[in-house]
């Protein structure tokens, strides 16, 4: 779990370099990453669907990132876009490309409707959360 | 010269320049169009329209002046030019800067170059292969063949960009290099899991920023833009997938 956890915030914080993000947001964007890796883990050893744990961990995420984006006054998408990373489905998606290749066609269209699945849920946790936002906003403000 | 032009026309160029600025950086499509308004809102036109898609983006005003448009042709993920945009269209909403030192200012963005050196970059994608290979379950002992062929494959692309400028085929011969890479560490005895090392090295090409925001898009009523974006991010995945494919396939 300790190798996931550094792993995880290492992984994140490297890609935030790949996209440029703002040096002093490194460090959070590693913990954002960090902290939905560590859910989607809990989640998925506990015997949850991997999408439905997509879906809470990406939750998860863009919740902390709307709290970042507040505290640092930077758009969302810095902390979301890293945090977000490592749940995206690059190993089910390279695994159904394997199976293409190797004529198992069976495997592989199962594999590529769960990666496509799982990159659906993670924008629809990432949607809802910012529509939670929002509505906790306008109810604040009325 | 700005100050000649009536002032509308200037408002408009200064949007569009906002706008094309984070387009290219990889912004969302429904923030260029909210900051785009928001610009024009609090420079004293209350009511404009924008379409933007990701190769374009048509600007106008309601009045007389015409509407504008701005092609745009290559697209990188540059989140410290989206940062610093946000930063003056806030500043302008909140009136502590004029248009034209917003004009001047979002010229020296465009120009300037904020991205991390190379050699950062290529060492990034190259330990964050390592880490990803660890949290798929990878063994200790293939970290290092990880590293080795992550950050192998993204020299590789960013080589091969520099040369030809077409994504797609640049992502190809990286994923070729990364397979390759992968096939003879393994055969070598020094790397174990084929497949988690090439799992691992292939993660910093993959379009994860893409997806999240095509789905994010068509969520929001941006239906052509999350349609071209999806588009393009399936074809870097295919991309991927045939470069390490063709590898499979030869050995």
């Amino acid at each position: 779990m300790i190798v996931h956890l550094i792993t995880s915030f290492v992984a994140t914080a490297a890609f935030a370099i790949l996209f440029n993000a703002p040096k002093k947001t490194l460090f959070q964007c590693g913990f954002v990453g960090m902290a939905g890796w560590f859910v989607y883990i809990c989640l998925v050893e506990y015997d949850y669907d991997a999408v439905l744990a997509s879906f809470i961990a990406a939750f998860f995420i863009a919740i902390i990132s709307q709290i970042f984006a507040k505290m640092y006054k930077t758009p969302i998408i810095i902390f979301s876009i890293s945090g977000i990373i490592p749940l995206v489905p690059g190993g089910t998606a390279y695994d159904a490309m394997r199976h293409f290749v190797e004529n198992d066609y069976n495997m592989a269209i199962q594999l590529a409707a769960k990666a496509f699945m799982i990159s659906g849920a993670i924008a629809v946790g990432l949607v809802i959360s910012e529509v939670l936002n929002q509505l906790i906003l306008k109810i604040k403000f009325k | 010269m700005e100050n000649k032009l009536p002032q509308t026309i200037e408002v408009i160029d200064l949007c569009l320049l906002a706008g094309k600025i984070m387009l290219q950086c990889g912004a969302e499509t429904y923030r260029v169009e909210d900051t785009m308004t928001r610009i024009a809102a609090s420079l004293g036109i209350p009511s404009s329209h924008s379409y933007v898609t990701p190769t374009g983006i048509i600007f106008s005003i309601d009045g007389t002046e015409p509407a504008k448009l701005i092609r745009i042709y290559d697209r990188t993920t540059d989140l410290y030019k989206v940062t610093v945009v946000n930063g003056i269209s806030r500043k302008i909403s909140s009136g502590e800067i004029s248009a034209n030192e917003a004009f001047k200012k979002l010229m020296d963005i465009e120009k300037a170059n904020y991205t991390f050196p190379l050699y950062q970059q290529i060492l990034a994608a190259a330990i964050s292969s390592g880490c990803f290979l660890m949290m798929f379950l990878g063994q200790w002992k293939d970290f290092i063949p990880a590293i080795i062929t992550g950050g192998l494959g993204f020299i590789c692309f960013v080589y091969i960009h520099n040369l030809v400028k077409i994504k797609f085929f640049s992502e190809f011969m990286a994923s070729v290099v990364i397979g390759l890479s992968a096939y003879i560490l393994v055969s070598l005895g020094i790397g174990v899991q084929l497949d988690k090392i090439i799992i691992g090295s292939v993660m910093p090409l993959v379009p994860g920023l893409l997806i999240t925001n095509a789905v994010r898009d068509l969520m929001a009523g941006h239906l052509v833009a999350g349609l071209s974006k999806g588009a393009e991010a399936f074809l870097t995945a295919c991309a991927i997938g045939t470069g390490i494919a063709i590898v499979f396939a030869f050995y």
